[in-house]
């Protein structure tokens, strides 16, 4: 008689599995509860069929599915037989949720509820069908993301499948990753042509697996193992040296972003600005501020706040310019003292009129993420927006100050003040006008900042002893050296980082400037001619 | 330079120096008196906690004259002082920390706590030796005069001076910051040295010995005062305050300029430290905080306050700050940057030659008073 039963169910299931099959990728809505209903009531057997069935059908629900069948979170509603997933199975009432549509049923009394019957063996084979059923999707990242993971998992069962996919495969990508994991599963059975598909790859997994295969018993295996490994390594090498140097380039262009309004006043107007990096504070609460303006557009936002940390920013310096450091003229250690206290001023009254905490800017979805170069190299892609702006940033300063009559009145002004103020031009104005740059400028490196650290109060003060750093290794008054010497000190902090660690790499780098000062007073670039004299 | 003991002989005989020891002197025994004659309850008792705040503010004022020596009388503005007043309060906070023995929390004789806290298993070599007062003691003024030693030849010798120089200072104590905040240095890291319990064998908490370090503080004062006064009023002073006007000048009549700087310079790093190492026992505690750009800033604020190159200016400047900041951060403590952003600049545009300017300018017209242009 229960021969008889379960024969029956058994064709029942076959039939559900052959309708399904018929219907495409995509089970309707009254097939999958059946599939479901069926799995509620089905014997190890049946149960078995119906999960590859539930697997293959390319439903995106059917990941959910598995997962609760799996976790005994699959049940049967007693009275009415309908089937739900327990999303919280907490107390005496379990909140529950129709498996089919999703929709949240509110909660009833566990003891309403029929499990659908789990036991290892069948969750073992959920556990397999779900690390393939990724593969099978539409959209190729997802494939792609599921067939890396796949790598080092393989067993027999699982590669047979995976060799029917890959001959389905038609994205590259995915095909090499699928191709990989294989040989990986290859390699530990000792099929040492797997070692050429190994060879070029840079995925952890494969170079264990190679590392094992070059400790093996096949000598033949084991020589070639240890030839891929060692080209493997190279590559590695090569790809850390790209990351270091990526690493380096933005820190050195943050660097630059920070120096280089201060080489425009301290370098051509000879003020020493200490408030330089609370302007920098000021254009990072603008983003923030903007931010907070436009909320729900974090993209819009941002790029606003560039004209307008840059115009808050410039009329700030200018406030203090013409407040401070015009009645310091020819003073400038008198100018570095006042600008200091205006720093201080600057910070209590972030600190008083926003809060001494630090606030989050957004950073918009464009902004985020990484371009993945291979597996041990990705760019970070806000940084590269920063190293971008400050290319941008020192072009335009370039171009300000070689082809504008601005910048030619600058330099006038810098090199023969009394002589270029006799040939009219107005010296006053141009201080302001070259004051309000630099700070602007101050002002754009606040905005990039925001997007990599935190905006606070203290923002300005972790940057301002490096900027000088910067623009005076680079030499005074020049703005290529500033450059130069940004991004040079940038990858040089990087490059020391892994072996000494972050503080004790900028402890280098403070003494090798502190030392290089001593050989080259006058930095990289040093002014020639009559500028030099001042 | 002929040296002689005229040199200090000379200061002794001056009158300014007279009514300033003589101030010093005579409101050290009136605090001694108030502390020791009145008793607790009476309205004029200076309690023991006063004692040690003036006993602070007397190392302050010590720190500004070091600050003094260079900047108004040589033209190296340093930002930097902090350095080596950190580093003198540092040799001291050692000495202290091997004088407790094991009554350390974890009871280690030989181990100060957090040595034994990081897995430490002997003590490092650059520890060896603090247990003696005398090599201590020495370390105090050795330690930052070494630095400044080794820091001012290689600066004074490839002619950095003016902002360079301020911004490399500058660059010196914020890298000693960072590094003593490691824990790998072997000096307590974030948290210093503290815990003290005594020192030459007096408990640090006995009122007595509180009173004691206000009154060696005020006899330190006292001789770092007479001893850059004879300084300034030498030939090398005046040599000194000739490379602060026109430094290429005295240059060419012959001078080694960078000689003079660095003398100079090493005698008032190592005042600092000694202000550092009597600081220490007083406030308790030695941590990487005093490396702070901020601290050495502040020490310069105090010496323009009272004013530049005058000794006696940097004395009131630091005294006067100190206790504004006392009543500041205790009555309103967000206005204390306020006031102090405000005073750098106001004292700068508006009180180029501080407090001390106003006072002379009551009384005679100075001799010799710095020229604006000395700075630049």
């Amino acid at each position: 008689m229960s021969i008889l039963r379960s024969l029956a169910r058994l064709t029942f299931a076959l039939h559900l599995v052959l309708l399904s099959s018929l219907a495409g990728a995509q089970v309707s809505e009254q097939q999958a509860a059946r599939l479901l209903q069926g799995l509620a009531g089905a014997s190890q057997a049946e149960k078995s069929i119906i999960v590859r069935e539930l697997a293959g059908s390319g439903d995106e629900r059917a990941r959910n599915w598995l997962e609760a069948f799996s976790a005994n979170k699959l049940s049967r509603i007693k009275t009415t037989g309908q089937i739900v997933i327990v999303t919280s199975n907490r107390g005496r009432n379990w909140a529950i949720a129709d498996a089919l549509t999703g929709e949240s049923l509110g909660e009833m009394s566990r003891r309403e509820l029929e499990a659908v019957q789990v036991n290892n063996t069948l969750r073992g084979e959920v556990d397999d069908l779900l690390s393939v059923i990724d593969l099978t999707v539409a959209n190729p990242q997802v494939r792609l993301t599921a067939a890396r993971a796949l790598m080092g998992t393989v067993n027999a069962p699982l590669a047979e499948r995976l060799n029917g996919l890959l001959a389905d495969e038609d994205n590259p990508a995915v095909r090499e990753a699928l191709e990989s994991a294989l040989a990986i599963y290859r390699l530990g059975q000792g099929d040492g042509a797997a070692v050429a598909v190994l060879a070029g790859s840079l995925n952890p997994q494969a170079r264990a697996a190679l590392a094992g295969a070059a400790r093996g018993d096949d000598p033949q295996i084991a020589a070639a193992a240890t030839r891929a490994l060692a080209s493997i390594e190279q590559k590695l090498t090569l790809n850390r040296a790209a990351e270091t140097l990526y690493f380096g380039l933005s820190l050195g262009s943050v660097l630059v972003l920070a120096a280089i309004g201060l080489a425009i006043t301290f370098g051509v107007m000879g003020v020493i600005n200490m408030a330089h990096g609370e302007l920098m504070m000021l254009g990072a609460y603008t983003t923030w501020g903007m931010q907070q303006l436009l909320p729900g557009q974090p993209g819009l936002a941002l790029i606003l706040s560039i004209p307008a940390g840059f115009l808050v920013a410039a009329m700030a310096g200018i406030v203090i310019e013409r407040s401070v450091i015009q009645h310091l003229k020819g003073r400038p250690l008198e100018t570095l003292l006042a600008t200091f206290g205006v720093s201080l001023i600057l910070q209590q009254l972030v600190r008083t009129l926003i809060s001494p905490l630090n606030r989050s800017v957004v950073t918009p979805d464009w902004m985020s993420g990484s371009i993945m170069i291979n597996e041990a190299l990705s760019l970070t892609l806000n940084r590269l927006y920063v190293i971008g702006f400050a290319l941008v940033v020192f072009a335009g300063l370039m171009l300000i100050m070689r082809k504008t009559r601005l910048g030619l009145e600058v330099r006038a002004v810098t090199q023969n003040r009394a002589m270029a103020r006799s040939m009219g031009i107005r010296a006053t104005r141009v201080d302001i006008l070259t004051f309000g740059l630099g700070s602007g400028v101050a002002g754009l490196a606040g905005v990039a900042l925001s997007q990599i650290t935190n905006v606070g109060p203290n923002l300005g003060q972790s940057y301002i002893i490096d900027s000088f750093m910067v623009v005076v290794f680079g030499g005074v008054g020049n703005l290529w050296g500033t450059l130069l010497a940004g991004l040079s000190l940038g990858t040089i902090n990087q490059m020391l980082e892994p072996w000494a660690g972050a503080v004790l790499a900028k402890i280098i780098v403070l003494v090798f400037i502190i030392l290089f000062i001593q050989k080259r007073p006058r930095g990289l670039f040093p002014q020639k001619g009559r500028a030099a004299e001042g | 330079m002929p040296v002689s003991s005229q040199w200090l002989k000379r200061p002794l005989l001056e009158r300014s120096t007279q009514l300033f020891l003589g101030v010093l002197f005579a409101a050290m025994a009136l605090v001694t008196l108030l502390h020791v004659a009145l008793p607790q309850g009476s309205a004029l008792h200076v309690s023991a906690y006063t004692v040690t705040l003036l006993g602070k503010y007397l190392c302050y004022a010590l720190l500004a004259v070091a600050v003094d020596l260079v900047w108004g009388y040589l033209g190296i503005l340093s930002l930097g002082h902090g350095a080596f007043f950190a580093l003198g309060g540092y040799a001291m906070g050692m000495y202290l920390m091997r004088q407790i023995g094991d009554r350390g929390v974890y009871g280690n004789p030989e181990l100060p706590d957090f040595m034994v806290f990081l897995n430490w298993q002997e003590l490092p070599w650059y520890w060896q030796g603090f247990d003696m007062a005398w090599f201590a003691f020495l370390m105090v003024l050795l330690a930052p005069g070494l630095l400044a030693l080794v820091f001012g030849f290689l600066a004074f010798r490839s002619r950095v001076t003016g902002v360079y120089l301020s911004i490399i200072t500058q660059a010196l104590t914020f890298a000693l910051m960072l590094a003593f905040f490691r824990n790998e240095m072997g000096f307590g890291g974030n948290n210093g040295l503290t815990d003290f319990k005594d020192i030459l064998g007096f408990s640090l908490r006995s009122d007595a010995t509180r009173l004691g370090l206000f009154i060696a503080t005020g006899i330190a004062l006292a001789i770092g005062y007479v001893i850059c006064r004879g300084i300034v009023t030498s030939k090398l002073g005046r040599v000194s305050i000739a490379c602060r006007d026109a430094e290429a000048r005295t240059r060419f009549l012959g001078y080694r300029v960078d000689r003079v700087q660095l003398f100079v310079f090493v005698v008032s790093a190592m005042l600092a430290g000694v202000a550092g190492a009597l600081y220490v026992p007083q406030v308790g505690i030695i941590n990487p905080g005093e490396f702070s750009p901020l601290f050495s800033i502040e020490i310069v604020v105090w010496v323009a306050l009272g004013g530049r190159a005058t000794l006696y200016g940097a004395v009131i400047g630091a005294l006067l700050v100190n206790y504004a900041k006392t009543v500041f951060t205790g009555v309103m403590p967000d206005a204390w940057l306020f006031a102090l952003g405000g005073l750098f600049v106001l004292v700068t545009v508006f009180l180029p030659k501080g407090i001390a300017g106003l006072l002379q300018r009551r009384s005679a017209p100075p001799v010799s008073s710095p020229s604006q242009e000395a700075a630049a």
